[in-house]
C-alpha cells in the first residue's frame, strides 16, 4: 500500500492529501510498519534463517531457546523459528488471496445489486441463502470432502491452498456485498449520481466513475476485515484439525500443535498466537488509517 | 410496512428450501459411511440390509422429501406430544441419531440450555458493551477514549478465540487458579455457592465470546457514527439549536443504526461458528461441541439437522433484521 501511495505523490495532488492524512494516525502508521515488517520477514526469512521448517533433529526435541534455536524446538526437535518463518508465508498468503476473492465478489454482487433495481431481489436473496448457511460447518465438510481429491490432483501443499482460499473466499463475501450494496443504494439517490444520469451518462460510465471511488472506502474497511478473517479462519480450521497436512507449518497449525504441550512447554502457544493476533491487528490498523484517510469529509478538517 | 413485511416472509420460505437441499445435497457427498465402524465379517448382503434399515436405499429425491416431511411434520409433533402427554404424532418415524441411535431432539433439547446460556448471555454481555463503545469513540474521534477503545475493540478482534481462551486458561486456571477451565454441565445452581460455581465457570467462555462480538460491533459502530456525523442534516439540526444529545442520541444515532441492527442480526451465524471453536477449548458440551462430534463420526442426521437449525435461527434473525430496517429507514419500505 504504501509504495503505491509513494508513487503517487508526485504526480497526484490527492494521493498528497491522502497520505498526510494517513500519516497523522499513528496507529496506522505503526500497524503498517509492523505488517510490512512481517511481510518482509516472511519472504527474506528463509534466506537469512536456512534451517529447514521440516528437518527432524530427534536428539535436539523440547530445547529451549538457545543461540542454534532462538525460539527453540517442538517435540521432534524441529526448529521453531524456521516453523514460524514457513507458517507465516503460507498463513499470510492465505489470507491475501482468500481476501482478494471475497473482495472481487463481494463488490461485484453489491454494486449489481444496488445498482440495477431488477438484480437486487435476486442476487440479496442468494447473498441471504450464502448468509444464512451455518459456514464454519459448511467449511469443515467442504474441508473433509475435497481435501483428498485436491490433494490428489495438485498436491497436498497447493491443493489444501487451493482448498481453503476457495473455501474461505467463497463463504466471506456477503458482508462486503451487503455493505457495498447499502453504500449504493444511498449514493444513487444523490444529486450527482441523478446529475450523472440526466446527462445521459452510461450505467457502466456511473458505476466506475461515480459509485466506486464512493464506495472505496467501506471496500477498504471490508479488505482489512477481510484479511482477518481469511487468516483467523484458516487458523481456526486448523485449529479443529481440519486445515492444512501436520507436516506443512502454518501458524494455526502450529498453535493446535502445541496446545497438548501447554503445560509444559506454554511458549510454544504464544508466538504462532502472538503472530497471528499481530498481523491481524497490524492489518485492522492499517485499513483503519486508509479509511480515514480515504474520507475526504475527514481529510478536509 | 405490513406488505413490506410479508413480502419479505414470503422470501424466507423458499430461501428456506434452497438451504434444505443445499445441506441435504452437500452432505449427501460426504465420504463418511455409516457402514465404515461395522466390522468386517459381516457379509455384504447383511451390510446392505443394515443400510436399508438407515433408509439409505432409496433414491436421493424420496430420502429428501421424507427427511423434510420429518422435520417438519412429524418432528414437531412428536416434540407437541411429549409436552402435552398427548400421543398426537402416532407412530410417525423419529429422525434418529447413528451415534446414540436416540431421537435428534432430545438430544438437541439436552445441549441446548448451556449453548444458549454461554453463548447468548456473551452476545448480550457483547452487545451492550459495543453500543456506548462505539458511539463514544466516533463522537470523540482521536480523543483518548476513541484511542483506547479501539484499540481494544482491534485487540478483541484481532486475537481468535482459541487464542484468548487457551491464554485465559493459562493465566486463570492454571496460575492463578481463580476459575475452572472445564464448564461442568453437570452443576444445578440451588443455592448460593452452586451460583458463585456456575458463575465462575461462565466467566471465561462468556468473556472470550462477548469480548469478540463487541468488537466488531463496536467497529461497525464507530464508522457508522462517524459517517453520519459529518451529514449536512447533523449541521442543520445543530443549527436550529437542538441540544447536543437530542442530536448525536437521536438524529444520528438513528441513522447510524440502520447498518449496525443488520451486523447485530448478521452475527448470529458468527455466533454459532465462534461457539463450536469457545464450546472445543473450554470443553462445553452445547450445540457447538455436538456438531464437531457429528461430522467426526459421520453422523448424518445429526449435522443434517444441527445446520438447518442454525439455518432456520439465521434466516429468522435476518428476517428481523429487515424488518427492523424497514422500521428504522422509510426508504427502504417504499422501494
Amino acid at each position: 500500500m504504501n509504495e503505491t501511495v509513494a508513487k503517487n505523490e508526485i504526480s497526484s495532488s490527492q494521493w498528497q492529501d491522502v497520505w498526510d492524512q494517513f500519516k497523522t494516525h499513528r496507529g496506522a502508521l505503526i500497524g503498517s510498519i509492523v505488517f510490512v515488517i512481517i511481510v518482509f520477514g516472511v519472504i527474506v526469512g528463509p534466506f537469512l534463517w536456512t534451517i529447514d521448517a521440516t528437518y527432524i533433529d530427534i536428539r535436539a526435541r523440547n530445547s529451549g531457546p538457545s543461540l542454534a534455536h532462538p525460539l527453540g524446538t517442538d517435540q521432534l526437535g524441529r526448529d521453531m523459528l524456521a516453523r514460524m518463518i514457513a507458517g507465516g508465508k503460507v498463513s499470510i498468503s492465505v489470507g491475501f488471496t482468500a481476501m482478494f476473492l471475497s473482495l472481487v465478489l463481494g463488490t461485484f454482487i453489491g454494486v449489481l445489486a444496488g445498482q440495477f433495481k431488477k438484480l437486487d431481489g435476486p442476487l440479496m436473496r442468494f447473498t441471504d441463502l450464502f448468509l444464512a448457511l451455518p459456514l464454519l460447518p459448511l467449511l469443515l465438510v467442504m474441508v473433509m470432502l475435497f481435501r483428498e481429491t485436491l490433494s490428489m490432483r495438485f498436491g497436498p501443499e497447493t491443493g489444501t491452498f487451493i482448498l481453503i482460499v476457495t473455501a474461505i473466499g467463497v463463504t466471506s463475501w456477503m458482508n462486503t456485498a451487503r455493505i457495498v450494496r447499502a453504500d449504493v443504494l444511498a449514493l444513487k439517490e444523490l444529486e450527482f449520481v441523478t446529475a450523472a444520469r440526466s446527462i445521459g451518462t452510461k450505467p457502466s460510465n456511473i458505476i466506475s466513475r461515480h459509485i466506486l471511488p464512493n464506495v472505496l472506502s467501506p471496500i477498504m474497511v471490508s479488505a482489512t476485515l477481510g484479511i482477518a478473517n481469511a487468516i483467523i479462519t484458516e487458523s481456526a480450521l486448523s485449529f479443529l484439525g481440519l486445515g492444512f497436512p501436520p507436516d506443512f507449518p502454518t501458524w494455526g497449525r502450529l498453535l493446535f500443535d502445541a496446545v497438548d504441550y501447554l503445560q509444559q512447554y506454554p511458549e510454544r502457544v504464544f508466538w504462532p498466537g502472538l503472530f497471528i493476533s499481530l498481523t491481524v491487528l497490524s492489518v485492522n490498523y492499517l485499513g483503519d488509517g486508509l479509511r480515514d484517510a480515504l474520507d475526504p469529509r475527514i481529510r478536509g478538517r | 410496512m405490513l406488505t413490506y413485511t410479508i413480502r419479505r416472509l414470503m422470501f424466507a420460505i423458499p430461501t428456506l428450501i434452497f438451504i434444505s437441499l443445499i445441506i441435504f445435497l452437500l452432505l449427501e457427498l460426504a465420504p463418511g459411511d455409516p457402514m465404515a465402524e461395522v466390522p468386517l465379517t459381516v457379509p455384504p448382503e447383511v451390510k446392505q440390509k443394515m443400510r436399508e434399515a438407515l433408509g439409505l436405499g432409496q433414491p436421493l429425491h424420496i430420502r429428501y422429501f421424507k427427511w423434510l416431511i420429518q422435520f417438519f411434520v412429524s418432528e414437531p409433533l412428536h416434540i407437541l406430544s411429549n409436552m402435552t402427554g398427548f400421543n398426537l404424532a402416532g407412530d410417525a418415524a423419529r429422525l434418529i441419531s447413528w451415534q446414540s441411535r436416540s431421537p435428534i431432539a432430545d438430544i438437541i433439547a439436552e445441549r441446548i440450555p448451556q449453548t444458549l446460556w454461554v453463548v447468548g448471555m456473551s452476545y448480550v454481555v457483547g452487545v451492550l458493551m459495543a453500543l456506548p463503545l462505539g458511539i463514544i469513540s466516533a463522537y470523540k474521534q482521536y480523543s483518548w477514549f476513541d484511542q483506547l477503545g479501539t484499540f481494544i475493540a482491534m485487540v478483541g478482534y484481532s486475537v481468535p478465540t482459541f487464542f484468548t481462551g487457551v491464554f485465559l486458561i493459562v493465566i486463570f486456571s492454571v496460575e492463578l487458579e481463580w476459575f475452572p477451565s472445564i464448564y461442568d454441565t453437570t452443576l444445578r445452581v440451588v443455592d448460593w455457592d452452586t451460583f458463585v460455581l456456575q458463575f465462575k465457570q461462565m466467566v471465561m467462555p462468556v468473556f472470550v465470546l462477548a469480548l469478540y462480538n463487541a468488537a466488531q460491533i463496536s467497529r461497525f459502530m464507530r464508522a457508522s457514527m462517524l459517517d453520519n456525523l459529518n451529514q449536512d442534516y447533523v449541521r442543520t439540526a445543530r443549527a436550529k439549536g437542538l441540544k447536543e444529545q437530542t442530536v448525536v442520541l437521536i438524529h444520528v444515532l438513528r441513522n447510524s443504526m440502520i447498518p449496525v441492527v443488520t451486523v447485530i442480526a448478521l452475527g448470529v451465524p458468527t455466533i454459532f461458528g465462534g461457539a463450536i471453536i469457545t464450546e472445543q477449548v473450554f470443553k462445553v458440551n452445547g450445540l457447538g461441541q455436538m456438531l464437531i462430534t457429528a461430522i467426526y463420526a459421520n453422523d448424518l442426521p445429526m449435522v443434517q439437522t444441527l445446520t438447518f437449525i442454525f439455518a432456520i435461527l439465521i434466516v429468522l434473525f435476518n428476517l428481523i433484521a429487515d424488518i427492523l430496517y424497514g422500521i428504522l429507514d422509510p426508504r427502504i419500505r417504499y422501494e
